[in-house]
């Protein structure tokens, strides 16, 4: 793990390229199955590339290595990027996508806790990662393990009554090893979060819980670079990711459809297409 | 003779015993510490409790989350909160991800009285079998709780124990072998089968001797364990008697009752009769007061043996 970098210029293009292939990887297993979340799933790219191929101490030849750092999907949906990071990080092969959402396949729609190597919770019923999270936090600490564990949460799944439990109980104990992100979208599936909710002010409610809230631009690795080096010890942190749902796909961007949409073959080729110009592996 | 304990309070007791041998072994309360008993576990290893408040969604997926860094958590609350309250958390976190967690929920069915029907789990057992992966213990007697919750501990897997409030005669022995999947002849006998599960194991024993003074030899089972269930005992029961008559604090749907009628329609067939909770809500009362309305008496179980026996 880097603590303090900056990030250079090699690291941040590695990174924009990482995205990228899991963007492509997205947009070529949708299509290919005809099922999964692409927007959810392009809004945190960003964030599980930062994680899985920057920040976080992790070794996919020895996956359940006893110091690791520890990531939860508690937005079970957006598994169709998540495995792709899984994959392209080496926890299983890259080929292996082709069978998501498939019968017989180790990857299940929504996650499922040690499917394949790298997948650390069962998710997908929304509200329940942080309350995971905050258990392995705890016991971490207990052991006097010393890693960090990140459980990404949507903004829309913060309506659920749980997590607040969670945040409440979380404001109380400080673990500065428990890392909530909120991929702040804004998008749910029905409509746009503030519809639903209103202007529901997250960031005064989270101060309210007493965390240390970090906001960032959840899609530019330098800005969520930044956020991560200012989470202070031994202080409740949390980080508001702003992210763009359906990103690096224009016709998508913040568009309510392409919450679960499947794409007609002129979107798909134009999708790709768009993806071409911004880096990236291209072996299709 | 010696007190008899109340189950939730051997709970209390055998938690507190074996978080001195057991290291790994976590105790988390709903904010119920003094009613679940764990109360004693948390003075003892402050260390390793913790109250994580009213808020039994949390502290299910704080339980698998513990669990998974390599402790044994026990998720202590009443059973009309885990899992009435939990389901989907249960379901989710611990059942479908295996993990190592002991549900331990006091305070079931009719038994805890004046509460009233809010908080009477008459549906636990029926929430918690149909889940794979989650073994369902359902012990009657301060000796077989204390035998179940040591045998839940070291069962590699998530366990709902489900634990009574008040106090019980005991049937179990302290030198019988408490097992998983096993099911406990507390008498023998060959025109009809008594077949329960906590609170109704004492009085289904009880009407078991006033019926062998009518000259009806009646076999009275304890099954403790409801999944997995003792199918060879249960077959052998409907082999040997002409009908089983289980008896639990529970609805009739879905509890021990549906476990026996599965059981026994796959293989030999023989009429089972049901005495539980029938489809309806209990309410406030006292818990003898209840069962006598509700029918969980001993004058119900012979009712139901004698029109099976046709006496």
């Amino acid at each position: 793990m880097k603590k303090g970098d900056n990030m250079n210029k090699n690291e941040l293009n590695k990174l924009k390229e990482i995205a990228n292939t899991v963007r492509r990887d997205c947009i070529k297993i949708q299509k290919i199955i005809n099922s999964g979340h692409l927007g959810g799933s392009l809004s945190a790219v960003e964030i599980m590339a930062y994680l899985y191929f920057y920040k976080m101490n992790i070794d996919n030849k020895e996956p359940l290595k006893k110091d690791r750092d520890v990531f939860v999907l508690s937005k079970g949906h957006a598994s169709l990027g998540y495995y792709s990071v899984l994959a392209r990080r080496g926890f299983f092969p890259v080929e292996e996508l082709k069978t998501y959402r498939q019968i017989n396949s180790r990857l299940q729609g929504h996650t499922e806790i040690d499917s394949v190597p790298g997948v650390e919770c069962s998710t997908g019923s929304l509200g329940q990662g942080l309350s995971f999270g905050l258990g392995l936090a705890l016991g971490y600490k207990k052991k006097n393990i010393n890693n960090k564990v990140y459980v990404l949460l949507g903004d829309g799944e913060m309506q659920e009554g749980q997590i607040w439990e969670a945040l409440l109980l979380q404001g109380r104990l400080q673990l500065d090893n428990l890392i909530p992100i909120i991929d702040n979208n804004r998008l749910q599936l029905d409509d746009y979060c503030e519809n639903v909710v209103g202007d529901w002010k997250m960031k005064e409610k989270l101060k309210a819980f007493k965390f240390n809230v970090i906001e960032v631009d959840g899609n530019d690795f330098n800005d969520i670079d930044k956020g991560f080096n200012a989470l202070k010890p031994d202080k409740a942190n949390i980080i508001i990711s702003n992210t763009v749902k359906g990103k690096g796909i224009s016709f998508m961007e913040n568009k309510i459809e392409w919450h679960s949409k499947k794409m007609n073959d002129e979107e798909y080729k134009l999708a790709l297409q768009e993806l071409d110009n911004q880096g990236g592996e291209k072996d299709d | 003779m010696t007190k008899i304990m109340a189950p939730r309070d051997m709970h209390g007791k055998v938690l507190e015993e074996l978080g001195e041998e057991n290291d790994k072994i976590f105790v988390l309360s709903g904010d119920l510490a003094a009613a679940t008993k764990v109360v004693y576990f948390g003075r003892k290893f402050p260390d390793r409790f913790l109250n994580v408040g009213i808020a039994e969604q949390n502290m299910i997926g704080i339980a698998a989350g513990l669990a998974r860094v390599g402790f044994i958590p026990i998720v202590s609350t009443f059973a009309c909160f885990a899992p009435g309250r939990t389901y989907d958390q249960i379901r989710q976190v611990i059942a479908y991800s295996n993990a190592n967690v002991k549900i331990m929920s006091t305070h079931p069915g009719l038994a805890i009285g004046m509460d009233g029907a809010i908080h009477q789990s008459l549906d636990d057992i029926d929430l918690m079998r149909e889940l794979p992966n989650l073994v369902v213990l359902a012990p009657s007697d301060e000796i077989s709780t204390k035998k179940a919750i040591i045998k839940a501990i070291e069962h590699n897997g998530p366990v709902y124990v489900r634990i009574g409030r008040k106090e019980c005669p005991t049937h179990f022995s302290e030198d019988k072998e408490f097992e998983i999947g096993k099911g406990y002849t507390l008498k023998g006998g060959n025109d009809i089968t008594f077949m329960a599960h906590g609170s109704m194991v004492d009085i289904m024993y009880k009407a078991a001797v006033e019926m062998e003074k009518m000259g009806v030899s009646v076999r009275v089972i304890e099954m403790p364990s409801i999944k997995p269930i003792d199918k060879e005992l249960i077959l052998k029961a409907a082999t040997e008697t002409k009908g089983i008559v289980t008896g639990e604090d529970h609805f009739l749907y879905g509890g021990l009752y549906s476990a026996v009628c599965e059981v026994v329609s796959s293989k030999i067939p023989c009429i089972v009769k049901g005495v539980a909770v029938n489809d309806t809500f209990g309410e406030s009362g006292k818990p003898d007061e209840l069962y006598k309305k509700y029918g969980l008496t001993k004058e119900n179980v012979i009712e139901k043996a004698k029109e099976i026996l046709n006496i």
